[in-house]
């Protein structure tokens, strides 16, 4: 069997044993309401940060406005279960492809941009979906799209992610995924190369945005209202900072970096007054130590575990 | 570099393993035997921080009250768990999941956004934990408009938006003596409908007769033209439940027109921009109600004000008023629960009486929304000034 494919079925049943494990301690209370939803909650970070991870690590673009696309699918996803009263899993399909419409018909203009103006343009974008949505009446404008069940479970938003993250795994590996490398790498010499820049840019950022809906519809179904509030830039930050503080260009990065945020905003919880405070100094002496981030753009992989085996374990993959 | 990335990993995964030990472990009871913990889920950081720490400072202050007079049930102290909402409706529900399954609260003061009450609410309805918001006006957050049914485990302090309109249509018609008012209806918000709709209800109840109802749109600049419809109408009062930005102009443009009767509106008025669009001397013999205000006359208002003064060195604002009533609520209903049960005080507290607050005194009715007296406030030559207290 192919290697890669064997790590892959490892990595999968290792997941399962994981996944057995969780449920199995909160079925038996020793995991307790608050870590469950904590737990929940760095499931829909991993599928926010590692989504991002595919624009900004693999691709190279530089987009600030993962909320919006977030909010336009637990929007959507919300008006599918509330207004319309369909079954969630639709709501999920259609959350996942409202947002994917929407970043592709936004991805087209502006990822003719790049760097720093293709970054305010995003934050730009994300603004103005909230904006849009604080003003339609339909799902309640400014006070929000209440009352909403909660359908999110743990083994949704479990399996889910695994899901987002083995697809963006193999995305990454094939020839799609290796051109949006090559864009990142040098984006010049990728369309010399007869790379259509566009159209791998495009897919990259439709991609993302699309899983952004998917963790959007997770979220809003969890925490049973969708409000405009939890959608500001401030949420795109949080995601850029888990992908940034992971590494850049790393899935394993963008991972760790999920859950390690999550759990130090749960952790800190008890001093709110210095929250705000310890988590920044987390950050400046991170970025001061590590600035290119947990990772770099190494990634997990099965040399890694191999103790002793070969001198240098890491996919050489870098910049 | 290697080992360094090694190292780090294996740092992040004793972190998690030490959090996630730590988060199945102990648990200890929200009423042990020398205290009683109860949550404040409050706006400590985010854009509405500063509803938070007022409130958290009037909460403080009522436990510290409460605790020095020998605390609650035959002594046990009352002690708060502060958990942070960041403003923000995902965060308080975390919050509220936080205080009830690992504080082991029995009971939840805040938040003060309407959106965060009713998100978390789901989360202490289904603890069966009794919640209390200081500020929270949304109907929504003691009715689930899903079924209609009131949420057992939700109550409110202060009394929501239209129930503004009932009070000052008492006032108008009890303490002005007016039988003939104008409504004006800012025709873009709710909460104007809200207002004018109870307003004129009670009004007409009593005896009194609006004799014109008139509308407008917010950022409208000219109302002249429905201002000489009410001027032909000949009130002798009129109701303007709207905000502040456009009441300033209708104010001094109906007094540029000679209509000097009294005029009164809702908490909305409540800006320091009033007297500065309207001009000082039109704003005479204007009145809005408002939930609070700390020059409040009561006894219990003015130790309020005075403690509140010497701790922190400001004037309380109507979110620390509430939250402290708030407060002493929660205390109340233990009390008269004898339990420190969660279920219990909630049942308590939906059949408090004889409840005196800094805000005024409170029952609950079967919604769950307290009926109490509201304060009138009256500009006299462009100063706030505390008029009266009006029961419903």
């Amino acid at each position: 069997m192919n290697p890669i494919r064997k790590f892959d079925l490892t990595a999968i049943a290792g997941c399962a044993l994981l996944f057995a494990v969780l449920q199995g301690l909160m079925f038996g209370g020793l995991i307790g309401p608050f870590w469950e939803l904590n737990i929940i909650l760095i499931c829909i970070n991993i599928i926010l940060s590692v989504s991002l991870n595919l624009i900004n690590g693999y691709t190279g673009q530089f987009s600030i406005g993962h909320a919006g696309f977030m909010a336009v699918g637990a929007y959507t996803s919300a008006i599918i279960t509330v207004k319309l009263g369909l079954p969630y899993e639709l709501a999920l399909i259609v959350g996942t492809v409202a947002a994917g419409i929407l970043g592709f018909l936004i991805g087209l203009p502006t990822l003719r941009l790049n760097g720093d103006y293709l970054a305010i343009a995003t934050l730009g974008l994300g603004e103005i979906i909230r904006i849009c949505i604080l003003n339609i009446d339909y799902v309640g404008g400014a006070s929000g799209l209440m009352g909403i069940p909660r359908l999110t479970t743990f083994a949704y938003v479990f399996w889910i992610m695994i899901f987002v993250i083995f697809f963006i795994k193999n995305f990454k590996n094939s020839a799609p995924g290796r051109c949006c490398l090559a864009i990142r790498e040098n984006e010049i010499a990728a369309d010399t190369m007869g790379i259509n820049t566009t159209k791998y840019k495009v897919m990259a950022f439709t991609l993302g945005a699309s899983f952004a809906g998917t963790a959007g519809a997770l979220f809003s179904h969890y925490f049973f209202l969708a409000h405009p509030a939890s959608f500001t830039f401030m949420r795109s930050f949080d995601i850029l900072t888990m992908v940034v503080l992971g590494g850049l260009g790393s899935m394993t990065g963008a991972i760790t970096g999920a859950v390690l945020l999550t759990f130090i905003s749960a952790y800190l919880s008890d001093y709110p007054e210095w929250r705000m405070i310890i988590y920044s100094i987390t950050l400046i002496v991170l970025m001061l130590r590590r600035p290119q981030g947990l990772f770099g753009s190494v990634e997990l992989s099965r040399e890694m575990f191999r103790l002793g085996g070969k001198k240098d374990g890491r996919a050489a993959e870098g910049k | 570099m290697k080992r360094g990335t090694k190292l780090l990993s294996l740092l992040t995964a004793g972190m998690l393993f030490a959090a996630l030990s730590t988060g199945c472990g102990g648990s200890d009871s929200g009423a042990s035997d020398k205290t009683v913990k109860v949550g404040g889920l409050l706006e400590m950081t985010g854009g509405s921080a500063s509803f938070g720490i007022s409130s958290k400072n009037g909460i403080d202050l009522a436990f510290k009250d409460i605790n020095a007079k020998g605390g609650v049930l035959g002594g046990k102290q009352l002690a708060l768990v502060v958990a942070d909402t960041k403003s923000e409706a995902s965060e308080a529900t975390n919050g509220m999941q936080k205080l009830i399954s690992q504080d082991k609260v029995v009971a939840v003061i805040g938040p003060n956004q309407s959106s965060a009450v009713i998100a978390a609410s789901a989360i202490n309805n289904g603890a069966k934990v009794p919640g209390i918001t200081p500020m929270g006006t949304n109907p929504d957050i003691t009715v689930n408009p899903a079924d209609g049914k009131t949420r057992a485990y939700n109550f409110r302090a202060c009394f929501i938006d239209p129930f503004q309109g009932t009070v000052m249509a008492s006032f108008a018609y009890d303490d002005l003596a007016v039988r003939k008012a104008a409504v004006l209806i800012d025709n873009t918000s709710d909460y104007s409908k809200g207002l004018a709709k109870f307003f004129t209800e009670n009004f007409t109840k009593k005896g009194g007769s609006v004799v014109v109802e008139e509308a407008f749109l917010q950022k409208d600049t000219d109302f002249k033209s429905t201002l000489t419809k009410i001027k032909v109408a000949n009130p002798d009062f009129i109701y303007i439940p709207g905000y502040y930005q456009e009441v300033g102009l209708i104010i001094k443009q109906a007094r540029e027109l000679g209509i000097d009767v009294p005029i009164a509106g809702g908490d909305g008025w409540d800006s320091a921009k009033l007297p500065e669009i309207a001009g000082k001397a039109a704003l005479n013999d204007t009145y809005f109600s408002s939930l609070y205000s700390s020059d409040d006359a009561s006894d219990i208002n003015k130790k309020f004000v005075e403690e509140y003064q010497k701790a922190y060195n400001s004037k309380p604002d109507v979110f620390a008023a509430l939250a402290y009533d708030s407060a002493l609520l929660v205390a109340k209903a233990i009390e008269d629960a004898k339990s420190a049960e969660p279920a219990k005080i909630a049942e308590a507290m939906s059949k408090i009486s004889g409840f005196k607050g800094v805000s005024g005194d409170v029952v609950f009715d079967e919604q769950h929304n307290p009926i109490k007296s509201a304060v009138i406030i009256e500009y006299v030559d462009g100063v706030q000034t505390f008029k009266t207290k009006v029961n419903p």
